[in-house]
């Protein structure tokens, strides 16, 4: 809003700027802040996406790093044609959907008992889902590494070194998220609807499957895409567990393998990162509107 | 709140029913048993390991022997653990605040914008966040390698030299703050957005009315209806920052000299690296008080303003 | 002086035009309603004056000064708002002088000026209390608090009333007026509420589909409507509005409704009715007030007729009648202890000396 006063020579009415120029004005400064941070945000990925359609020599003539000048796919075609990779993605893949699935039946049932019937010890429970995020996993891969020679010895079972290990592991991480936006959309539904359903003779099963899950269908949505990102983006818990190149997921497996020593293939490990980002990407942009409301959702109801 | 009873099968008023048929029957117990994966998943895997730790952490190296605060004291005497915990505070802080800063400013632009374009800018923006940070972190990696520094050409394009952004200890802790606010802002950016929005239209017509600048609209109306968000947001990212594992491990490893080294990786580096297990767990430790804090004290604030908008 | 004058005003959304032109006068001191149905642009033009939205065309000045690019804050107006659009963290003294502390006004000035509109508004013990604390009513109060407390030149009301109760509506109407008494400012008003405008107004501006229908005092708006919008609008229960040819017998006109129905039309309007002899699509428009129940002493131009009563409703003071002419529902206002019961015949009686000839096919009042 125009305030500024501009003297002039008159004293009987100050001039004021134009409304809608002003508008304009502020519509032309946010635009060129948005391109400029959308450079700064977009920057990396497009970078690795230049890279890693370069070939080794391109990179290592130092030329423009921003410019291609010899586009090739080799990078690409070595990875995907390395087993290696493709074991890593195997890996990623099975480990992130079963924990999808996992953690989405863990965290409906048990968000609908809490938004809904109310039992005791419910609330502690709730403030207890909360407080586990005060407990990061930095501070429990070190026990847990413990438990798992304590599970070895006494039940013969080897949790170390096997990818399968981490689908027990990430839902501590996915479930206290889900079952938080689970409540908050539960918790949105209105109470009347329970209560035509009671009326109508459902049971509490059937008014969790018939109503709760359709009206709350997007709020489910958006806790999957989440966990689906959290379980495929894992670094600090595999990288614990797993050592064998057969058992690694993706990031560590990328970060791990393609970095011998001092000599980096820089081409490759690029493609290996984008390749890496790909899936939760690549949902991201199909989904992009359940993840940004699951987000928003649940904290703006919390 | 609709008591949703469960339902009698048979409908028959008097029947005789075991004890523990009737027990599955009611609402409680079958509340509780939809809970039960939920809390035995965090009873087994995060409250029996958190408690673990505190245990461990009083063993000696080999786990042999109880050696109560021994490794605790070790730690208070050595300057790399004074490094951690001052690193692991200045980064947290600095890149909340930052971030905390950019996405408000940035959900400012995009609010301004007409809502048909918003959807296209917000998606692009939100990207950074979107990506595994370990994969986004090898790339700021490329673009901070010492040799081949895709960010170093640019600035030798426009004259200044190129600047050691993992080489030396200034500059490594500069460059983990940047990937970490480049990786975070977006999620601010996306919730002051959505409670720039449930501020009423009307409230900014007022103020316009009663004489408020543009800046004086964020300082009076906006800024105070955001607190709670503002002040949620900032304790997630807060636990999220302080607790991180990904970014340092992959841009710096903790070094040069363990100037980056933060709890998660200096516990990694000592207790699995290192064999030493009590002592990783010591250091994690650490970690739990400075968040309980800060926790407590952002919640209580929480939940004092709650009561009022 | 603070006058509000509107030349030719414009509105248009994208492809729509929401105010297609409006002249207007408002004369200093004066309490003005706009009022009309949902959508015919009363809101756009009020907020059109007070700068909270672009003017696509025409001219709005205040105070004798264009003010199409002047930002609100410099229109030295005041507005309350539906919602109340109350500062939510701040306490009813902070929302009040709000706007003075912005111009740096001193502290004692913004006390006084406080104090003295709380006193008006009978809300000074409710200085200290959040918006949340308060009950409709109060909020309401509070939001004009703040608007007297800056002295504008006009005042722009929003649909104030339409989220309270219908009682605490008329009690706030009440003390609008009352306000608006004690301080002379000029006062722009909209609702859709025809009783709010009737009762709160110097004049009325009717507006439907972007357009003036008619300015008038209330009285004028009731008694000699322009069109037939504004004589459907205007008075509760509506205008009553039935098919009807005019014929002329012997030098006198009549009016006829149907085969058994027919009435004469008063002589002072023969004159202006006689060119409309004969005119296809005439509409007869008489209010329910002058459709009454029999009475033994007859005024000049009151008729009485039989009708067959299909519904009746008694409102206490006065009992509705609704029937049917010309397969239209008529409605009267009959005395509670005249007899009217459903399914039953009643002799009722038509007052024309308060008629109306429409011509359906332009809606214009003859």
């Amino acid at each position: 809003m125009a305030n500024a006063a501009i003297a002039t020579g008159e004293p009987t009415r100050p001039k004021y700027g134009s409304m809608s120029r002003d508008r304009t004005w502020a519509l032309r400064w946010s635009y060129f802040f948005l391109v400029l941070f959308a450079i700064f945000f977009l920057m990396p990925p497009i970078y690795m996406l230049i890279t890693s359609l370069k070939t080794s020599a391109e990179i290592s003539a130092a030329t423009n790093p921003w410019w291609i000048s010899n586009p090739t796919l080799q990078n690409y075609i070595d990875l995907l044609s390395q087993n290696h990779f493709l074991v890593f993605f195997r890996n990623s893949a099975i480990v992130s959907i079963c924990v999808v699935i996992m953690t989405m039946l863990i965290s409906v049932v048990a968000a609908f008992a809490l938004a809904r019937m109310k039992f005791w010890g419910s609330a502690t429970l709730a403030t207890g889902v909360f407080l586990t995020y005060l407990i990061p996993e930095t501070l429990l891969f070190i026990p847990l590494f413990k438990m798992f020679a304590w599970v070895n010895e006494v039940l013969g079972i080897q949790l170390m070194n096997h990818w399968w290990t981490m689908i027990i592991l990430y839902p501590t991480l996915t479930v206290p998220f889900a079952t938080w936006i689970m409540i908050g959309y539960f918790a949105s539904i209105p109470k009347e609807l329970d209560e035509a359903a009671l009326i109508d003779g459902a049971t509490w099963m059937q008014t969790l499957t018939k109503i709760f899950i359709p009206v709350a269908l997007p709020g489910i949505i958006a806790a999957t895409i989440f966990t689906f990102t959290v379980a495929w983006a894992q670094f600090l818990y595999p990288l614990a567990f797993t050592t064998s190149t057969s058992e690694l997921v993706l990031p560590v497996g990328i970060i791990t393998t393609l970095i011998k020593g001092d000599v980096f293939n820089w081409g490759q490990i690029m493609t290996g990162a984008l390749l890496g980002a790909a899936p939760p990407l690549i949902i991201y942009a199909f989904l992009m509107d359940y993840y940004i409301a699951g987000l928003t959702a649940g904290a703006t109801k919390g | 709140m609709a008591d949703i009873a469960a339902r009698n099968p048979a409908g028959h008023p008097s029947q005789q029913r075991s004890g523990l048929h009737k027990l599955m029957q009611r609402k409680s117990t079958i509340a509780f048993l939809m809970a039960l994966p939920l809390i035995l998943l965090i009873s087994i895997l995060v409250a029996y390991p958190a408690g673990y730790a505190v245990y461990l952490a009083t063993l000696n190296k080999g786990m042999t022997r109880f050696v109560g605060f021994g490794n605790f004291e070790f730690l208070f005497g050595r300057d790399t653990f004074w490094l951690v915990v001052y690193q692991s505070c200045l980064f947290a802080i600095t890149a909340v605040i930052f971030k905390a800063i950019i996405g408000f400013v940035v959900a400012h632009f995009v609010h301004n914008i007409p809502s048909k374009g918003q959807r296209k800018w917000r998606g692009m923006l939100l990207v950074p966040w979107v990506i595994p940070p370990a994969m986004s972190t090898l790339a700021w990696l490329w673009l901070f390698d010492p040799s081949y520094s895709a960010l170093n050409w640019l600035l030798a394009i426009f004259g200044f030299e190129a600047i050691p952004w993992t080489g030396e200890a200034g500059w490594a802790r500069f460059s983990v703050i940047l990937v970490n606010v480049w990786i975070g802002s977006p999620f601010f950016m996306i919730m002051y957005l959505a409670a720039l929005k449930s501020v009423p239209e009307q409230l900014y017509e007022a103020a316009s009315i009663d004489g408020a600048t543009w800046w004086q609209r964020i300082w009076y109306v906006t800024l105070p209806m955001m607190r709670n968000i503002i002040a949620i947001t900032a304790l997630f990212s807060l636990i999220v920052t302080f607790a991180n594992f990904d970014i340092v491990r992959v841009l710096t490893a903790g070094g040069p000299l363990n100037s980056t080294h933060i709890f998660g990786t200096w516990a990694f580096r000592v207790g699995i690296e290192g064999g030493d297990i009590p002592l990783g767990a010591a250091v994690s430790l650490f970690m739990v008080p400075i968040l309980a804090v800060a926790a407590t004290f952002i919640l209580r604030d929480i939940t004092k303003r709650g009561s009022e908008v | 002086m603070a006058q509000v004058t509107l030349r030719k005003v414009v509105k248009k959304y994208d492809e729509v035009l929401a105010v297609r032109g409006i002249d207007l006068d408002i004369s200093d001191k004066e309490f003005i309603v706009l009022v009309g149905p949902s959508g015919c642009g009363k809101s756009t033009t009020l907020r059109m004056i007070a700068g909270l939205e672009e003017i696509s065309g025409g001219d709005i000045a205040i105070g004798g000064h264009v003010v199409n690019d002047v930002p609100p804050k410099d229109r030295d107006i005041a507005m309350v708002f539906q919602n109340y659009a109350l500062y939510p963290h701040m306490n009813v003294y902070e929302n009040m002088s709000f706007g003075l502390k912005l111009k740096k006004t001193p502290k004692d000035v913004i006390d006084q000026r406080v104090k003295q509109a709380a006193q008006i508004l009978d809300i000074t013990e409710l200085l200290d209390r959040k918006p949340k604390q308060l009950s409709g009513g109060q909020r309401q109060r509070v939001a004009m608090g703040r608007a007297i407390v800056r002295d504008p030149k006009v005042f722009l009301f929003d649909e104030p009333l339409s989220n309270l109760d219908a009682k605490l509506r008329v009690q706030m109407r009440t003390e609008i007026k009352k306000v608006h008494q004690k301080v002379r400012t000029t006062t722009v008003y909209v609702t859709h509420d025809q009783v709010e405008a009737m009762t709160l107004a110097d004049r009325v501006v009717v507006m439907n589909g972007g357009l003036i229908e008619q300015v008038g005092s209330p009285n004028d708006l009731y008694h000699s409507p322009a069109t037939k919008f504004v004589a459907g609008f205007i008075g509760s229960p509506a205008m009553n509005f039935i098919t009807c040819q005019l014929e002329q017998a012997a030098g006198a006109l009549r009016v006829r409704l149907n085969d058994t129905l027919s009435f004469p039309v008063p002589a002072d309007r023969t004159a202006r009715y006689t060119p409309h002899v004969g005119q296809p699509n005439l509409m007869l428009g008489l209010r329910p007030e002058h459709i009454m129940e029999t009475r033994p002493h007859t005024e000049p131009n009151q008729h009485d007729f039989d009708m067959l009563i299909d519904v009746v409703e008694p409102m206490g003071m006065e009992t509705l009648v609704y029937f049917t002419v010309n397969g239209r529902e008529i409605c009267g206002r009959v005395n509670p202890n005249a007899g009217a019961a459903a399914a039953q015949s009643m002799k009722l009686r038509a007052d024309l000396s308060n008629m109306h000839l429409i011509d359906d096919s332009t809606g214009k009042v003859l």
